[in-house]
């Protein structure tokens, strides 16, 4: 006891903890018995297991909230958007257009608006390109002096009709599938570009769609 | 009577902290860790980088706590939040630049400590567990500073995510699920800087607090590094009792007599920072994050225009392996690198290679920031409206090479193309051209490209390439000979200009040489 006492004074941390175990040695032989220690220790193990299957319960929430962008549904991102009339667009010039991206929300704000470069190569046949430069992303300018696609960061360079030119792009600039539905023309659109997402829905008709529209005008 | 009240004092002042000492029982083995003993020679201004980092993490949360009381993380308001802090918020500016340099000061501290624990040897037995985590320090540094520079929500932020989500796009098979990981979306957008919200406020803070807790507390427990003597060489059998004999022999108590070197040093450091928050004020926010306005030339913060620099200069079919892999390689040696030389010398005298290694990862990192800054690679977009044409290249110039002087400029060569010290530098600067490409060396260049130059049949007409040419022949940097074609001049068909009246015409392969190859020497 008095070994305690003088714990006491310098300030041992846990007095009460050793005394609750040097009382509790003289009666403890009935609860502390070999028996009562491996049913604790098996119950110890049980309470374990039972936490492990808890977690692994949990976790199928929480990785499903978590890779919730993943496990989308393919092609569930692209839609046809309007890009604007085919009379805005003149041809055999480059143009920019914008389009509010389809699935955003309203605190996307200005990110929600992508532009893209659109080509009226004759008629009714159009190039859309990708504003992001095929290397890394970066947004191409037109210069219709040179025709050429020049990017800004590492000097990546595109012909007029989106092939590489010159520079670290290892390949020419994306392109959208588009429909010339009427007078509107339409862009397959809905996902950032890049080497391993598409532009446009690889399962999106790339039929022009006054061909579809007209198949029962003609007949 | 005053000294007895002062005795009163002094023990209600005891009596408190008894009460919460008993409780708590932190104040003794806080105290003896302040006062462990360690070796005299490593109470050195060498030894502060550690502790600095430290002080200058703490700041980072401190002003980072106190940002967050305004900043709005949501794509539509989180740039209008920031101008508001610059702008509206008293000393917003001033918290926003304590910071953004308290990011830069805190990512070059770390490396600077890094590097000095690399020359003193300090990795080795018994320390490779401290160097191991302190590779995850840096790495989660640098976490914190790119998604950092990601909630700066403006024209960088954005263009630099694009940057992130290409290369993540680049690795095999599972590219696009990271991709849209990273995004949280199939754009850029809100969810994209949530995220980027949740690593930098909660994730990377949080495993940052608990690997510097792990850091310090191994330095406490197996000592601060000696200061590295060349001969004294660490053998695992013998060094933890060499260890304890030096710091029992010339050892001194960290705390105050090695400690007060790190406290001034970090009060200099954190002085420091205020005085660039001070003086050259918060970064940015550059441009609205509104992907519609192009005319922008993203760049990544300091710490990582290193890597900008490498991306534009690799070449395209390297690429992507150098990318997925160059990572990989040096994480991997940085944290291999105690457990392959856990022992032997220490001093920098008898490691000549560990020298050799930071000297050039040094320089390197140095040029490739350089080169990061003024980025050579990157076409000028407005040098061919903006930059004048030399008025001495029109001295005397035929109107035809007049005409080709505009199609010059006209036709953006001038973006890629220095003249007189001005213009772009993706290609080579053009003021002795004449003197390296004969004229159907020009037009087939200026035609057909090739050489990192695209091509430009398409885009000029035959007399546009005609007057362009005829313009570039005049470049011959200080009156130069021009280039001739060697093939003809043996032939003596269409024989080379000369530069001046009078002069012999050479008939040579080299304009060094006098005497044609065909008639000279047997």
């Amino acid at each position: 006891m008095s070994e305690h006492e003088s714990e006491h004074l310098t300030g041992d941390p846990r007095p009460e903890e050793n005394k609750l175990q040097s009382e509790a040695r003289p009666v403890s032989n009935s609860k502390n018995d070999p028996k009562d220690h491996s049913r604790r220790v098996f119950l110890f193990k049980v309470s374990l297991l039972i936490n492990g299957a808890v977690g692994v319960v949990l976790a199928v929430p929480v990785l499903g909230y978590l890779l919730g962008p993943v496990i989308q549904k393919k092609n569930g991102y692209h839609s046809w958007i309007t890009l604007g009339n085919v009379n805005d667009f003149p041809e055999g010039e480059t143009r920019l257009a914008n389009y509010r991206n389809p699935s955003t929300t309203q605190w996307d704000g200005q990110t929600g608006d992508i532009p893209c470069w659109v080509r009226r190569v004759s008629g009714n046949q159009f190039q859309v390109f990708a504003i992001n430069c095929a290397h890394l992303g970066c947004p191409v300018r037109w210069f219709s002096e040179s025709k050429l696609f020049l990017c800004p960061c590492h000097g990546g360079a595109y012909y007029e009709d989106g092939e590489r030119a010159a520079g670290p792009p290892e390949r020419g600039l994306f392109e959208y599938k588009y429909r010339v539905a009427g007078a509107k023309l339409m862009i397959n659109a809905g996902e950032m570009p890049t080497l391993s997402t598409p532009a446009s829905s690889p399962s999106a008709n790339f039929v022009p769609l006054e061909k579809i529209g007209c198949g029962s005008c003609k007949s | 009577m005053q000294e007895l009240k002062k005795s009163g004092l002094r023990k209600l002042g005891m009596g408190v902290y008894d009460w919460f000492e008993y409780r708590l029982g932190l104040g003794k083995p806080a105290m003896d860790a302040a006062a462990h003993p360690v070796p005299a020679s490593s109470a050195s201004w060498w030894y502060v980088f550690g502790s600095a980092a430290t002080v200058l993490f703490a700041l980072q949360i401190m002003t980072g706590v106190l940002l967050a009381l305004v900043y709005t993380p949501s794509a539509s308001e989180a740039w209008n939040s920031l101008q508001f802090l610059n702008d509206k918020v008293a000393l917003g500016w001033f918290l926003r630049a304590l910071h953004g340099w308290g990011s830069d000061f805190m990512v070059a501290i770390v490396l600077i400590h890094m590097m000095q624990v690399f020359m003193f040897g300090a990795y080795k037995f018994p320390r490779e567990l401290t160097w191991i985590i302190g590779v995850f320090l840096l790495l989660l540094t640098l976490g914190m500073a790119f998604t950092g520079q990601v909630l700066r929500f403006d024209q960088d932020a954005y263009w630099g995510l694009g940057i992130g989500a290409s290369i993540a796009s680049r690795v095999p098979l599972i590219g696009a699920p990271l991709v849209h990981l990273m995004l949280g979306a199939p754009i850029i957008g809100s969810a994209t800087l949530s995220r980027f919200f949740t690593l930098h406020v909660f994730v990377i803070p949080g495993i940052l607090l608990a690997g510097i807790a792990l850091h310090l507390l191994m330095v406490l427990r197996l000592g601060i590094n000696e200061w590295p003597m060349p001969g004294r060489v660490v053998r695992k059998s013998t060094y933890e009792a060499e260890y304890h004999k030096l710091t029992e022999k010339e050892g001194i108590a960290f705390v105050p007599d090695g400690a007060w070197k790190d406290a001034i040093f970090a009060a200099a450091i954190v002085l420091a920072v205020m005085a660039c928050a001070f003086f050259f004020g918060p970064f940015g926010p550059t441009g609205q994050p509104d992907p519609t306005i192009i005319q922008t030339a993203p760049k990544p913060d300091p710490a990582f225009l290193w890597i900008f620099a490498v991306l534009s200069l690799l070449p395209a079919s390297l690429e992507t392996p150098i990318i997925l892999i160059a990572p990989v390689i040096i994480i991997g040696a940085m944290l291999l690198l105690p457990l392959v030389a856990g022992e032997g010398e220490k001093h920098w005298a008898r490691r000549p290679l560990a020298v050799l290694m930071v000297t050039v990862i040094a320089v390197s990192l140095g040029i490739f920031t350089r080169l990061g800054i003024t980025t050579p690679w990157s076409p000028v977009m407005n040098a061919w409206s903006s930059d004048i044409i030399p008025p001495k290249l029109l001295h005397e110039a035929t109107p035809l090479e007049r005409q080709g002087a505009l199609v010059f400029q006209n036709k953006q060569c001038r973006n890629c193309h220095e003249v007189a010290g001005q213009g772009g530098q993706r290609g080579p600067d053009l003021d002795s051209v004449a003197t390296r490409l004969t004229e159907d060396q020009m037009v087939r260049q200026v035609l057909q490209g090739g050489g990192n130059m695209p091509a430009y049949g398409n885009a000029l007409s035959p007399s546009q390439t005609t007057a362009l040419v005829a313009f570039l022949k005049t470049l011959r940097g200080n009156d130069l000979r021009p280039a001739q074609d060697a093939s003809r001049a043996l032939g003596n068909i269409n024989p080379p200009e000369s530069t001046r009246p009078g002069e012999q015409i050479p008939s040579g392969q080299s304009h060094l040489s006098k005497e044609s190859p065909a008639s000279g020497k047997p």
